[in-house]
């Protein structure tokens, strides 16, 4: 693959901005989405490499213009629907009835 | 079921939230082994445990002589090992030589000496430019190499974990074990920061 995850010598991708003493987790939901990758992986639905190509397949603007846990929930959903964990339908279902339910 | 959000949830939260319950759902997860699993990395799993290695090093030759030459075995004797620390290799700051390493692909970084990346690891300028312009980025880090001192990038693969072993600095003669692995900066054991002696 020669997509926009290949980055080393690329230029124009911003610059280095850091962080003093930050957390490892900025959200909430940061967490559970680190912490869905291990209640998945087990159920062999995809590898760790699948897991990284499936961020790698994202399109650049995308993969730019989104953080790293962003990248990971593109993953478990291009990857939990692809091998039929899950179901397209369902999914953009349960995401409007969370959304209503919140506001 | 009433929210205890008084705000809509961010596009982030609505997947996360949908995506675990749907699991939940379908017997696939357990919320609350995952809990541990994030308190684990959050709080417990961190650089603590990679300036412990560096302070035995700096301290034990024939143990330095072992992590440069296998470092998951090496790592593994202080009781550090598993998930993203498999395949090892400790590369060691000299006065000729000064490493920084990398993930351009990804975020590649030794979790079990290390704990979970900063973001600044995992964003596009550092795994641009620290291939391209590692001088610069150690500059911009407050790290200013000698034009004469050779420094060595290293780009993680999908296996390989590398950590640097930091030169030790001087006046730090008389500091035991426990006091050295304290000056011991993760930043250190990236490359993008020296130790420091006390003041």
């Amino acid at each position: 693959m020669n997509g926009i995850h290949d980055l080393g010598g690329k230029h124009g991708v911003g610059k280095l901005e850091v962080e003093e003493d930050e957390p490892v987790f900025h959200h909430e939901w940061e967490k559970r989405a680190f912490g869905l990758f291990f209640g998945v992986a087990p159920h062999g639905f995809f590898n760790l490499d699948e897991f990284r190509h499936s961020i790698e397949r994202m399109g650049a603007a995308q993969y730019l213009n989104t953080t790293y846990y962003e990248h990971w929930l593109h993953a478990y959903e291009t990857l939990l629907i692809e091998k039929g964990a899950i179901s397209a339908e369902e999914y953009a279902a349960r995401c409007a009835e969370v959304a209503a339910e919140a506001s | 079921m009433s929210s205890a959000h008084n705000r809509p949830l961010s596009d982030p939260e609505i997947r996360v939230k949908a995506l675990e319950s749907l699991l939940v759902e379908k017997g696939l997860i357990d919320p609350k082994a995952l809990d541990e699993l994030v308190d684990t990395y959050e709080t417990k799993v961190g650089p603590h445990n990679g300036a412990q290695v560096v302070a035995r090093a700096w301290t034990d030759a024939d143990y330095k002589k072992r992590l440069l030459e296998e470092g998951s075995a090496a790592i593994g004797e202080l009781g550090f090992s598993g998930m993203q620390g498999e395949d090892m290799v400790v590369v060691e700051n000299t006065s000729e030589v000064h490493n920084i390493l990398v993930c351009t692909l990804c975020s590649c970084y030794p979790w079990p000496t290390l704990g979970l990346p900063p973001v600044w690891y995992k964003a596009a300028p550092y795994r641009a430019r620290a291939v391209s312009d590692p001088r610069g980025v150690l500059a911009e880090f407050g790290v200013d190499v000698p034009e004469d001192k050779e420094v060595r990038v290293w780009d993680s693969t999908a296996e390989v974990r590398y950590m640097v072993l930091p030169e030790r600095p001087a006046g730090t003669e008389k500091l035991n074990e426990s006091e050295l692995a304290d000056l011991v900066t993760r930043d250190s054991m990236i490359g993008v920061a020296l130790v420091q002696a006390p003041v």
